[in-house]
C-alpha cells in the first residue's frame, strides 16, 4: 500500500490505548465485573473508551450507578439519556435502609450521610451481584493517597484496602486473580489528568453533563462555596435567599455536598483555559475530603470508591 | 514566601496549548534515593514549577509543617507528596507513587520509587514502566552504598538512560569541585553497565537551581537544567522497526459472523493482507482488516489498540501471539531469566507457580537457582532458596511452551510476574534472559491429525499413571496387572518399566543425582509422546525425587497424569529384597541405591498412595483401574 499515513502516537493516544488495554484486560480475567458509571465526566470518558475498547461487540459488562437520592436532576437525565442511546444495560441501585430512614446531608451530616448512601450501598450492590471486578474512573492525580493506588487495586472479602498491603504491579501484567468474596477496583484513567480528560473531551467531541459549562443556576453562598438549590429539599438558613449567579462545576457529587465556581466557560476550549489558570484543586469542591487530612484515604480503606 | 500569583496565560497561550497537545510525546521516569536525598523534595518541585500544586495543597503542607513542628520559611515540597498518613507522620515514603506533570514539551509520568524498605521491589515496579531513572546524590555524602545498589538495579532491570542529580549542592557552597569529585566516583563503576546515556547535573531542588531555570550561582555548570534534558532525551526503543508482536488479549465475537481478536501491538507493523502465524500451533494465515471504533485502518503500530480479523478460521484464543511467518516468536517451555522475589515466604525450586507473560497464564516452576546477585558488591553468590527482596538467575520450566523473547529485545515479550496459584498473590517479577535446551529455534508444525483424533479411534481418553516407590515395592508386579485388566477391557496401553529403559534407552545413564534427573527427563518425555498418541502410559519408575516427578506432571493437562505412590516401607521391601539387591547395596557393592545412600522424597499429594503389606498387588489393580475409567469418563 503507498502513501499510507501512520499515525503518530501523541500522549492522548497513549493513555487511551493504555485504558483500552486495562479494560480488555478486565474483560478477560475477570468472572462478573462491571462498570461504575457516575455520569460525571470522567465516567463519560471511561464510557466512551469502553465503547471503542470492545468494538463492534458491547462492552461485556453492565453499568452501575449509585444513587444516593441527592444526585442533581440534570445528571440522572443524562444518565438516562446517554444509557438509552447507547443501549447498556444500567443498575441502578439505592441504600434501601438508608431511604427507610431518611438519611440526609442535612440531618446525618456530609461523613455519615456518605458512609450510609455512598459507601454502603456501593457495597450491597457489588455483593448483592456478586461482582469480582468493579472498573472506575478515579485517577491518580485527584488526591495524594491516589498517587499510590494501583491500577489493580485488590480488595478483601470485606471490601478494605489496605495500602501497606498491595500487590507488587509491574509492565501491563494485571494480576485480577481474587478468591470468594474477594474483588478488584480497577481505575483504567489511573494515569489521566483533570487536563487530559478534557483534552480528549474536546478531541472526541464526547458528551458530558451540561452542568460542566456555566449557565445562570440558582446558588445560595454557605461559607464562601456555592451550593445549587437544585429542588427544594435544600433547607434554606434563616434570611437565605437563593440567587442567579453564572457558575459551573469542576466534579459532581450530590448537589448539596458539591460547590460550584463562578465561571461562564461555554465550550470545553473554555473549561480548559480555567483549568490551566487555576490555582484551586479539582476536588477542592467536594466537602466530604476535608474533614481531616487522611479523610480520602480513610473513607477507600472503607469501601469508598 | 508561597507565590500565588497566577501565571501568565492569555487566549494566545491557550492556542499555543491545546496545538501542543497534538504533537506532545510520552516519557515515564523513576527517582530513586532514600530518605535523605530529598526525592520527595525535587518531585514536589517538578510539580509545583510546572504549576500543578494547588493553593489549598499548598496551604495544607503549610499547616503540615506547623503541626510537626518543621521550622523555615520555604515550602517542605515533600509534604505536598508523601500521601499516605502513616508516611506524613513518619516522614519517610512507603510505596511507589505515580504523578503527572506537562510541560511546553512532553507530557511526563514520574513513578516515585522509595529507596530504603522492599527498595527491590519498589525500584522494580517503577522500573518496569520508565524509560530513564534519576539517581539522586546528596552532594554532602557523595556516592553511598545504595547508589550504588540502585544504580546496578536500574541497569537490571533494563533501564538504559540515567540522571545522576547532585542534589543539596547548597550546603556545600555550589562548589563545582565537589560535584566533579562525585561524577568522576560515579563513572569510575558505573561505566562497567551498560547505560546509553548518562548526564549528570548539579541541584538544588529545595531552591530550585537548575530544575526549571539555569542556576545563576552556579555559572560554572554548562550542561542542561533537568527539565530540559527530560524534555529533549530520545528514548525511543525503535519498537515501531522491530518485528511484528501481537498477544491476543480478547476474542471480540459480536455475532457469528465477525471474529475478531482484540490487543495492543506490542511491537512492528502490521498491514492487510500480511502473512501471520500463531506462534504456538504454526498455524499461518492472512490479516484480513484491522479494525477500530473510529474505522477501519490499513496499518497498526506498535503502542495501538486494535482487533484483527483473519482470512481463515484457524484456532486462536486469549494468550496467543500472532507475528509475521518470516520473523517467528520463539516458542519454549524452559528458559533463563532474572527474578526478584517479593514474597515474604521465600522462593524454593520446584514449588507451584503461575506465570503471566503477555496475556497468557500458565502454570511453571522455578527448576533451578543458578545463582544469587548480590546488589551490593555486584557479585553472584550460590543459594538453594530466594528470600524477599532477593535477586537470582534462575531456570523456569512451564507446562505449555510459551511465546516469548528476551527482555532486552522486547520487554512485552519478555518481562513476567509469578502468583501464587492458591493465594494469588503476586509473588515475584522476571525478565527473560534466554531460552533452554537449544530448541528454541525449532518451531513447532502444525499437525492435521491431532491428539484428539488419535484418542477418539481408540475410544480412550489417553494418560500417564506414574507409579513411584522404593526398588522391590511393587510397582512393577502392580503396573503388571493394571495392564492386563485395562488390555482385557479393550484399552490400548503401553508400560514402560524402569528396568528395561535402564537397558536400552538410557543406558548411556548411572545412578549419580544427575543422571537419576536425566533419566526421567527422557521418560517424562516418552510418556508424554504416548499421550499425544492416544495411549495410556504406565510407568514404572523408583523416580525418587519430587521436583522430578512435578516435571513428568507439568509437561500434562492436569487430569492427564496420576501419581501412584506404592507406600511400601522400607523395611519390608529391604525384607522382600525380591532382586537381591538390598543385600549388595548393604555390601557396598552397589552405590547410590534409594534407601540406603539416596535419598527417597515421599509424594506429597499423590492421587492414590497403596498399602502392599494390608492389600494384594491384585486388589491395589482394581484401585487403580478404577481410578483410570473414572477419568475416561
Amino acid at each position: 500500500m503507498q502513501g499510507e499515513h501512520v499515525m503518530k502516537i501523541t500522549h492522548l493516544r497513549r493513555l487511551e490505548s493504555e485504558s483500552i488495554f486495562i479494560m480488555r484486560e478486565v474483560a478477560a480475567e475477570a468472572r462478573k465485573p462491571v462498570f461504575l458509571y457516575s455520569v460525571g465526566k470522567d465516567s463519560s470518558v471511561l464510557l466512551h473508551l469502553a465503547i471503542k475498547a470492545f468494538y463492534p461487540s458491547k462492552p461485556p459488562f453492565p453499568l452501575m450507578h449509585i444513587d444516593t437520592t441527592w444526585k442533581f436532576k440534570e445528571l440522572i437525565e443524562f444518565r438516562d439519556r446517554t444509557v438509552g442511546q447507547l443501549g447498556l444495560i444500567l443498575i441502578k441501585h439505592t441504600n434501601p435502609e438508608g431511604v427507610r430512614r431518611n438519611v440526609n446531608p442535612f440531618d446525618y451530616g456530609p461523613s455519615a450521610y456518605t458512609n450510609i448512601m455512598k459507601t454502603d450501598a456501593l457495597l450491597q450492590a457489588l455483593e448483592m451481584e456478586r461482582f469480582d471486578a468493579a472498573i472506575g474512573g478515579a485517577r491518580r492525580d485527584e488526591e495524594k493517597s491516589r498517587a499510590k493506588e494501583r491500577v489493580f487495586s485488590f480488595r478483601t472479602a470485606a471490601h478494605c484496602w489496605e495500602p501497606k498491603n498491595q500487590r507488587p504491579e509491574l509492565w501491563n501484567l494485571y494480576n485480577a486473580r481474587v478468591g470468594p468474596g474477594e474483588s478488584i477496583r480497577v481505575f483504567p484513567l489511573s494515569n489521566w489528568t483533570e487536563l487530559d480528560v478534557w483534552h480528549y473531551i474536546l478531541l472526541e467531541n464526547i458528551p458530558v453533563v451540561p452542568l460542566y459549562f456555566g449557565a445562570e443556576r440558582p446558588v445560595v453562598n454557605r461559607s464562601g462555596k456555592w451550593i445549587m438549590v437544585d429542588d427544594d429539599r435544600l433547607p434554606l438558613l434563616p434570611g437565605e435567599q437563593p440567587q442567579m449567579k453564572w457558575v459551573r462545576f469542576r466534579t459532581l457529587g450530590c448537589y448539596p455536598l458539591t460547590a460550584a465556581i463562578e465561571s461562564r466557560a461555554a465550550t470545553v476550549e473554555d473549561i480548559i483555559y480555567e483549568t490551566l489558570v487555576t490555582r484551586a484543586s479539582e476536588r477542592s469542591g467536594r466537602l466530604i475530603d476535608h474533614d481531616d487530612k487522611g479523610s480520602l484515604e480513610e473513607k477507600k480503606r472503607q469501601g469508598y470508591f | 514566601m508561597i507565590s500565588t500569583a497566577e501565571p501568565p496565560l492569555s487566549n494566545q497561550l491557550l492556542i499555543d496549548h491545546l496545538g501542543s497537545q497534538d504533537d506532545k510525546g510520552l516519557l515515564r521516569f523513576m527517582t530513586c534515593g532514600s530518605v535523605d536525598d530529598g526525592k520527595s523534595t525535587l518531585i514536589g518541585r517538578l510539580l509545583y514549577d510546572a504549576n500543578l500544586i494547588y493553593e489549598e495543597h499548598l496551604a495544607n503542607a503549610v499547616e503540615d509543617m506547623r503541626r510537626l513542628g518543621v521550622a523555615g520559611d520555604t515550602i517542605d515540597f515533600a509534604l505536598l507528596i508523601d500521601g499516605l498518613q502513616a508516611e506524613r507522620e513518619q516522614g519517610i515514603t512507603i510505596d511507589v507513587a505515580y504523578r503527572s506533570f506537562t510541560t511546553a514539551k512532553r507530557r511526563f509520568i514520574v513513578a516515585d520509587t522509595p529507596g530504603h524498605e522492599q527498595y527491590m521491589r519498589n525500584m522494580a515496579s517503577g522500573a518496569s514502566n520508565s524509560d530513564l531513572a534519576i539517581i539522586l546524590i546528596d552532594a554532602r555524602k557523595g556516592i553511598l552504598p545504595q547508589t550504588r545498589r540502585h544504580t546496578f538495579v536500574a541497569s537490571l532491570l533494563g533501564i538504559r538512560h540515567l540522571i545522576i542529580a547532585v542534589n543539596k549542592m547548597d550546603l556545600v557552597e555550589w562548589d563545582h569541585r565537589i560535584f566533579n569529585c562525585i561524577v568522576s566516583d560515579f563513572l569510575s563503576f558505573a561505566s562497567r553497565f551498560d547505560f546509553s546515556s548518562l548526564q549528570a547535573i548539579p541541584m538544588c531542588a529545595r531552591s530550585g537551581d537548575n530544575i526549571f531555570i539555569p542556576s545563576p550561582i552556579m555559572p560554572w555548570y554548562q550542561g542542561p537544567t533537568l527539565i530540559e534534558h527530560l524534555e529533549t532525551i530520545d528514548v525511543s526503543s525503535e519498537l515501531e522497526s522491530k518485528p511484528f508482536r501481537f498477544q491476543v488479549q480478547w476474542v471480540n465475537r459480536p455475532n457469528s459472523d465477525f471474529r475478531g481478536f482484540s490487543g495492543t501491538v506490542a511491537s512492528g507493523t502490521v498491514r492487510v493482507g500480511e502473512k501471520l502465524v500463531v506462534a504456538g500451533s504454526g498455524r499461518g494465515t492472512k490479516v484480513k482488516s484491522i479494525v477500530t471504533y473510529d474505522g477501519d485502518l490499513s496499518v497498526a503500530v506498535a503502542g495501538q489498540a486494535v482487533t484483527l480479523t483473519l482470512e481463515d478460521e484457524i484456532d486462536v484464543s486469549r494468550g496467543d501471539v500472532l507475528c509475521p511467518s518470516a520473523e517467528r516468536v520463539e516458542v519454549t517451555d524452559r528458559f533463563q531469566a532474572r527474578l526478584i522475589w517479593m514474597n515474604e515466604e521465600p522462593l524454593v525450586p520446584g514449588r507451584r507457580l503461575l506465570i503471566k507473560l503477555g496475556t497468557r497464564t500458565a502454570a511453571c516452576s522455578v527448576t533451578d537457582i543458578c545463582c544469587k546477585i548480590d546488589v551490593n558488591t555486584f557479585t553472584e553468590l550460590a543459594a538453594s532458596s530466594l528470600q524477599l527482596n532477593e535477586m537470582a538467575v534462575v531456570h523456569l520450566k512451564v507446562r505449555e511452551p510459551l511465546a516469548c523473547e528476551s527482555y532486552n529485545i522486547n520487554r512485552a515479550m519478555g518481562g513476567f510476574i509469578v502468583i501464587d496459584p492458591v493465594a494469588n498473590l503476586t509473588l515475584g517479577a522476571g525478565i527473560i534472559e534466554h531460552g533452554l535446551w537449544h530448541h528454541n529455534h525449532v518451531h513447532p508444525q502444525a499437525l492435521t491429525v491431532s491428539k484428539e483424533t488419535r484418542a477418539t479411534i481408540k475410544g480412550q481418553k489417553p494418560m500417564v499413571v506414574w507409579f513411584t516407590g522404593l526398588s522391590g515395592a511393587g510397582k512393577s508386579t502392580i503396573a503388571n496387572a493394571v495392564e492386563k485388566k485395562l488390555v482385557a477391557l479393550g484399552k490400548h496401553t503401553y508400560l514402560l518399566d524402569g528396568d528395561n529403559i535402564r537397558q536400552g534407552l538410557s543406558s548411556d545413564l548411572g545412578f549419580t543425582d544427575s543422571d537419576r534427573i536425566e533419566n526421567i527427563r527422557r521418560v517424562a518425555e516418552v510418556s508424554r509422546l504416548l499421550v499425544d498418541a492416544g495411549i495410556i502410559a504406565l510407568v514404572s519408575f523408583i523416580s525418587p525425587f519430587r521436583s522430578e516427578r512435578q516435571l513428568a506432571r507439568e509437561l500434562l493437562a492436569e487430569d492427564e497424569f496420576a501419581e501412584i505412590y506404592v507406600a511400601t516401607p522400607l523395611s519390608v521391601a529391604e525384607a522382600r529384597d525380591t532382586k537381591g539387591l538390598y543385600a549388595r547395596a548393604r555390601r557396598g557393592e552397589i552405590k547410590n541405591f534409594t534407601g540406603i545412600d539416596s535419598p527417597y522424597e515421599v509424594p506429597e499429594s499423590p492421587e492414590l498412595s497403596l498399602d502392599t503389606t494390608t492389600h494384594s498387588a491384585e486388589q491395589l489393580a482394581n484401585v487403580v483401574v478404577e481410578l483410570i475409567l473414572e477419568r475416561c469418563h
